[in-house]
């Protein structure tokens, strides 16, 4: 993974640049130490680290305001952080940029049961965002996996989905409004309480944009109130070409599941022996949930068993009970854990339409032999988000780099059927050099062009998202 | 004269051989605010779903296809285009066909956005040609894709000023097998907008909740038959407090009246469409001086008939959310669409001059 090479005139400001942040933050909220700057090297895409030139933890927009803009005048690079749980490496900093942490901006700033919605500081835990109004019979419905640690505002830059988005959408359909600073500092407010744009739908392109528009210090975020009830019916099929033509044949049926989640073979079998939740032996499995009163949920499962059993599973086994529920999920949660015992792995992310879901297991599987590293598919079967997880070994040279070449045939193999690189974990750098598989030069102008408006200058994340050689003239600029 | 061309690349062509300005126009049914005088840009001929699969709930077509004829397709498979679209004749006196692209590029939607999101939250792939004749796509055809920046919402709602949409790509939801209207008679507007709140806060699924003032209070619950008469159960209960609720089975046309304004048809006047936090609608309407009001969205969305030419932005002074004249008589100075704030305005204008440098593309809207 190539990065651009650290401008020199930066590095060589470091102590100017550091008594500058001082100047205008507490002592406690600028990190400069070589030791201490170590801690933000990397986010969740480890194999990639790059310690920052400082690093700042700012406790109100004001601050992030006085930060940017000293920095926008300065010309020092400056990488959004939230909570550094980004698979993608989109919080990856470079040696010459200030981190500007969010974490320490956690406080719940209103909370609008009337109106359904909380407005919170964007350091705050998605997790906790729940936790604040679930006393109350609410909740806030993305649930990216790392919910417990990861912040709003990188939900936002990465518009984060979750198990449950077939119902309920991803970041974007849940955000309202948003407090963003520009890189010169100006501080605008986007949407609010009200449930559409006046005039274009920026929000709209700011979820998403990955921390390259702006730093989102405050959002209001609807909230939603919380089912009655929710159980879940675990399927097992001997195919994969027949646990997919069930999730069609369901989703025909007019049933809207919260969630229907997809094991195959070699992710079962590994999440059998760590966690022990009592999976079939069987080539794939669905999780499928529904939400209600105790009657609805009877009423919805029952159809779904009926075209389940059309399709002779090895396996039907319903819910009756809460602990039922979370035995049947804890092999789901515990894929990524148990992947993670055999060995290291890789976690891809690209979406498919269903209909394609055979054919791109069979060829995975044919790659698999090809590259000789295994995959075991977990998969949001119902939106078509796959997260196919390559294993290797990260002592042995070169196993990396063959993991992420087979990672790219997956991504690419994505698109060439319909569907996408990305379907909830963002570009970042990981994907950066496969846009052009998916996306046209013209496109990819389209978008730079709304980076050219937020931050003409290219200082806010700007080695991200788009290959280097379609950014290289605006960022040297 | 106009030009109506027939494939995308007729219409980049054309957009690129233009000194403009252009008035891009669908269906015609939908048009608010005043272009001026400028070359008709038709996109009727980019006409055709491509692509629909009911197993993936997916459907793409051109952005000249009619939208009654998707919906007709959409319903023969027992699906729909989830957020209801509103069909605007009746209240702007259009009698075209409104077409995909003018239902997207006006962000149209109905009352079921309390519960399945606005056209932008459906919206998932777009193909547009921007100011300088240049196809571009963003999103694609699956319904969970972070690939890039999403300019799909970008174009929601652009009202053409960004680029000319030319294929429309939707998620799209299952017809429920029930539904049922639940009334509430007799409530002032603030008890009305409580009730609905109430009703929105509870997890009976409310996917309509509308209030006609001395007509009524509406809350449509839809899903599965028996589903459907116990949550009808539960929220009469839950709302006990507000007076009785009559049942009404036939929601299809109620629920096309309070979608549609039919409140307001055949009455003269000007059309205000505001959107505001719910808790504060009843103060906006009563501070409006409007001749009659409807409310949609919880609350969230007020529909106002007003006396031609009145500005009720000037009478409101300042508040949270925006008001936008969807009719009026002829240009007299007020802006159809609500002005913004100098941080966000610059951004948009900027953004304008990026995607239309030439300013071409229905100049005075927005």
């Amino acid at each position: 993974m190539q990065m651009p090479v650290p401008d020199a005139t930066v590095l060589a400001r470091k102590a100017l640049i550091v008594d500058r942040l001082l100047a205008i933050l507490p002592a406690d909220a600028v990190v400069h130490d070589e030791a201490e700057t170590r801690a933000y090297e990397c986010d969740a895409l480890t194999a990639y680290r790059c310690p920052p030139l400082a690093a700042v933890l700012p406790r109100s927009t004001a601050e992030v305001s006085a930060v940017l803009k000293l920095c926008h005048a300065m010309g020092v690079p400056v990488v959004p952080r939230g909570s550094g749980t980004s698979l993608a490496g989109g919080a990856l900093p470079t040696a010459d940029c200030v981190i500007l942490g969010v974490a320490r901006m956690n406080n719940v700033l209103e909370t609008d049961y009337e109106n359904r919605f909380i407005k919170v500081q964007s350091g705050r835990t998605n997790l906790s965002v729940t936790g604040a109004v679930e006393a109350d019979g609410f909740f806030y419905a993305p649930d990216p996996s790392s919910q417990l640690a990861c912040a709003i505002a990188g939900n936002i830059a990465m518009n984060s989905g979750g198990a449950h988005c077939l119902k309920y959408g991803v970041t974007t359909n849940n955000l309202l409004g948003v407090t963003l600073v520009l890189m010169d500092g100006t501080v605008v407010e986007v949407g609010g309480a009200h449930m559409d744009a006046p005039g274009l739908d920026l929000l709209g392109v700011i979820c998403g944009s990955e921390g390259q528009l702006g730093v989102v210090t405050e959002a209001t975020l609807r909230i939603l109130p919380k089912p009655e009830g929710a159980r879940p019916v675990l399927i097992g099929f001997d195919s994969n070409e027949v646990a997919g033509t069930c999730v069609a044949d369901i989703i025909k049926a007019g049933i809207l599941p919260v969630a229907i989640e997809f094991m195959d073979r070699p992710c079962i079998r590994a999440t059998e022996d760590f966690a022990h939740a009592g999976y079939p032996d069987c080539e794939a499995l669905l999780i499928v949930e529904v939400e209600g009163s105790p009657a609805e949920i009877d009423e919805q499962l029952a159809l779904i068993k009926t075209i389940a059993t059309r399709h002779n599973p090895v396996e039907l086994r319903e819910s009756k009970s809460e602990e039922e529920s979370k035995k049947i999920w804890l092999g789901r949660k515990s894929a990524f854990g148990a992947m993670g015992q055999i060995n290291d792995y890789m976690c891809l992310d690209g979406t498919i339409p269903i209909t394609a879901l055979p054919y791109v297991l069979r060829r995975i599987g044919e790659m698999s032999k090809e590259f000789g590293l295994d995959v075991g598919n977990v998969f949001h079967a119902g939106d078509g988000n796959m997260h196919p997880l390559i294993l290797y070994d990260a002592n042995k040279p070169g196993d990396l780099e063959l993991c992420e070449a087979f990672g790219a045939e997956i991504l690419k193999l994505c698109v060439e059927v319909g569907g996408c690189l990305t379907g909830e974990h963002g570009v970042g750098i990981e994907k950066r050099d496969l846009m052009s598989v998916q996306f046209t030069d013209a496109d990819m102008e389209a978008q730079c062009r709304v980076k050219d408006v937020f931050d003409p200058a290219w200082l806010l994340n700007a080695a991200k998202v788009f290959p280097l050689h379609i950014t290289a003239s605006r960022r040297a600029a | 004269m106009a030009i109506a061309a027939k494939t995308e690349a007729e219409l980049a062509d054309a957009v690129r051989g233009s000194n403009g300005p252009m008035r891009i126009v669908g269906g015609g049914t939908r048009s608010i605010g005043h272009v001026g005088p400028a070359e008709v840009l038709e996109t009727s001929g980019l006409s055709g779903v491509t692509l629909y699969e009911p197993g993936a709930l997916t459907l793409v077509a051109g952005a000249g296809t009619p939208l009654a004829e998707v919906e007709a397709l959409l319903a023969s498979e027992g699906q729909r285009l989830p957020f209801e679209v509103p069909d605007m004749r009746g209240l702007l006196g259009g009698t075209g066909a409104s077409t995909l692209g003018g239902v997207v590029a006006a962000n149209a939607s109905g009352p079921r956005r309390v519960q399945v999101g606005a056209c932008r939250d459906s919206l998932i792939g777009v193909r547009f040609i921007d100011g300088t004749g240049t196809v571009i796509k963003n999103g694609g055809r699956v319904m969970k894709n972070v690939t890039g920046y999403d300019l799909v919402k970008l174009m929601a709602g652009s009202h053409g000023t960004l680029g000319v949409l030319t294929e429309i790509s939707f998620k799209l939801l299952p017809v429920p097998a029930a539904a049922m209207t639940l009334i509430l008679n007799g409530l002032d507007d603030f008890r009305a907008v409580a009730a609905m709140s109430a009703a929105l806060a509870s997890p009976f699924e409310v996917s309509g909740a509308a209030h006609w003032p001395g007509s009524g209070t509406f809350f449509r619950i839809e899903g599965f038959a028996a589903s459907v008469a116990y949550r009808a159960g539960q929220l009469a209960d839950l709302l006990a407090d507000f007076g009785p609720m009559t049942r009404e089975d036939d929601t299809a046309n109620r629920w096309a009246n309070i979608r549609d304004v039919s409140l307001f048809h055949g009455r003269n006047g000007d059309v205000w469409r505001v959107s505001v936090k719910p808790s504060d609608a009843p103060v906006i309407a009563a501070r409006s001086g409007a001749e009659a009001v409807a409310y949609d969205w919880g609350g969230g969305l007020i529909w106002m008939l007003m006396a031609p030419g009145s500005d009720l932005r000037a009478g409101l002074g300042p508040f949270s959310g925006h008001a936008t004249r969807v009719r009026s008589g002829p240009a007299d100075g007020i802006a159809a669409f609500q002005p913004e704030a100098p941080a966000l305005s610059t951004l948009t204008k900027a953004l304008r001059a990026k995607f239309d440098p030439r300013g071409i593309l229905n100049p005075g809207l927005m």
